[in-house]
């Protein structure tokens, strides 16, 4: 046991009691703030009722497509289920599938605006009857380098885009997210800017692999998985496959998307799968594939550089990124 | 309290207590509930507990002094061995599991990764740590040298939480409140290192003093 006393101090020598009381206070108030901190972070979850949200829904009617992805084993639903990016409920992998339980998708409005002949609201029930809906496979990789195998459900953008009827001057199009602080408290903290927003070159959206998605493994999407329609891009990181989408609009010059508004030297406005192409604080060489042990060398363009390879001929995919 | 403290079976308690989310995560893995991402899910479960017991060992000598409870010491070099044993972990994990000794990939990432760069170095400075943590080890070196070598534990916790904060993407909370931590405890050491030399006693009349690992 280690002796205390120290014979040379003097009374003088000793803290003063307000101070030594007050730093001791503040420590310890402090130390208390944090605990109480963390755990009101729960409580919100603890408390909660049953789910008043939308659920996903049969869809009936599918058609097969061409432009579906064969040879790969489809991922289990209850993964693409469980680990979602969607920051608005949350930055845990596993966050948005809890907290976007109440999410509410009905009524549903998307708007097609901009520079086009024939801009015009779409309710939801039109957007699902506009083309047949297809189911198509798709591989899907996250600039987080992990990967998924999907049966999206839906039809190639360019349907809507044709009925919008572009005129010369739209050379973008550019999408924008639902965001509702009420419904997703967490976006305040999610460190982006929202609402989401996303664009592609219009030759992109009118590629016929770009796909106006409102389901997958045979139902309506799930909440956390975009609901009630969103965008699929199976050569770009997930991150351009905005979500729940309100706004489609068509624009003159590149428009502003979230990821390259937060960190442009991280993510660019192509964002095209790119096994050469190192995100700067991580590899894109390789990919975790959700249910293997042992990492994948990813494909250019994740596989699709037949359908779209030739939309970049001459561009410099390491300057565009 | 005292009698609570000194007792050997706390000491037990504790050591048990500390194993408790290894063995949560051993459990999760049976159940086969470790998320669509086991490996990420081991990697960020050990590398949580890593700076948790990093700052939960950096409390120790704050909190005795504050709450008058000098017998806390007895814990210290443990709680300090289990950072070093999630931090084993976290590392193994990352280096076993997600690049399965892929001793290419491993050099190539260290080297190019600000991240795992500080990650690897803070691991890596815990490691004398762990080795001179016995009794016989501070005896040979004497306190003051020993002292010296053990302040390596406010780099790697200042490491850890850089090597957090550059690995996430957008939403920093989590580092940042690792981070207040850290700072909360390496304030405290400064401010009472200030205390202490603006009262100096009376030159003449200073006996030696006497340094032991105690009074880091």
């Amino acid at each position: 046991m280690l002796v205390q006393k120290k014979p040379d101090l003097t009374y003088a020598d000793v803290t003063p009691k307000a101070l030594y009381m007050g730093r001791r206070n503040f420590l310890l108030g402090l130390l208390a703030t944090t605990a109480v901190v963390a755990g009101w972070k729960k409580l919100p979850r603890m408390f909660a009722g049953p789910a008043k949200g939308s659920v996903p829904v049969p869809l009936t009617g599918l058609v097969s497509s061409k432009y579906t992805t064969t040879g790969e084993k489809v991922t289990p639903e209850n993964d693409v289920t469980t680990y979602n990016n969607y920051y608005e409920f949350g930055t845990d992998k596993g966050d948005p599938s809890q907290n976007a339980k109440n999410f509410v998708t009905s009524p549903w409005t998307v708007s097609v605006e901009g520079e086009c002949a024939k801009p015009r609201k779409y309710s939801m029930d039109e957007i699902m009857h506009l083309a047949p809906l297809e189911e198509r496979i798709y591989r899907h990789r996250c600039v987080e380098a992990w990967s998924i195998v999907v049966p999206w459900i839906g039809y190639s953008l360019s349907t809507i885009i044709n009925l919008a009827q572009p005129t010369s001057k739209a050379k973008y199009v550019a999408f924008e997210s639902y965001y509702d602080p009420r419904q997703m408290p967490l976006g305040s903290q999610a460190g982006i800017q929202l609402p989401y927003v996303e664009g592609l070159r219009l030759d992109e959206a009118m590629n016929p692999l770009t796909l106006l998605c409102v389901g997958m493994y045979g139902e309506t999407l799930p909440n956390q998985d975009g609901a009630p329609v969103r965008m699929v891009i199976p050569w770009k990181y997930g991150f351009k496959s905005i979500k729940s989408i309100v706004k489609i609009r068509f624009v003159k010059g590149e428009p502003p998307t979230t990821w390259n508004l937060y960190a442009p030297n991280e993510y660019g406005f192509y964002s095209n799968v790119n096994p050469h192409v190192d995100h700067p604080r991580w590899s894109q060489a390789k990919e975790r594939r959700l249910g293997e042990f042992f990492r994948r060398d990813t494909l250019m363009f994740n596989g699709y550089g037949d359908y779209v390879a030739s939309m970049y001929a001459g561009m410099d995919l390491r300057k565009n990124y | 309290m005292n009698a609570i403290l000194t007792s050997k079976w706390t000491k037990a308690v504790v050591f048990a207590l500390c194993l408790v989310p290894l063995g949560l995560l051993i459990w999760r893995a049976i159940q086969g509930d470790l998320t669509a991402n086991p490996i990420n899910f081991i990697e960020h479960r050990t590398g949580d507990w890593t700076l948790r017991f990093l700052v939960i060992t950096l409390a120790v000598s704050p909190l005795r002094k504050i709450l008058r409870l000098p017998q806390l010491i007895r814990f210290r070099r443990m709680l300090g061995l289990y950072a070093f044993f999630y931090g084993c972990l976290h590392f193994s994990s990352w280096f076993g599991l997600d690049l399965f000794f892929d001793l290419h990939d491993i050099g190539k990432e260290i080297a190019k990764r600000p991240f795992i760069t500080v990650g690897f170095a803070a691991f890596v400075l815990m490691i004398p740590l762990a080795f001179t943590s016995t009794a016989a080890s501070i005896r040979r070196l004497g306190g003051k040298r020993w002292a010296m070598l053990h302040r390596l534990i406010y780099v790697s916790a200042i490491g850890g939480v850089i090597h957090y904060y550059w690995l996430v993407k957008s939403d920093k909370h989590k580092p940042l409140e690792y981070g207040f931590l850290v700072v909360l405890l390496l304030a405290w050491r400064i401010g009472s290192w200030l205390i202490h030399r603006s009262r100096p006693a009376p030159a003449a009349a200073t006996p030696p003093r006497r340094t032991t690992p105690e009074s880091v």
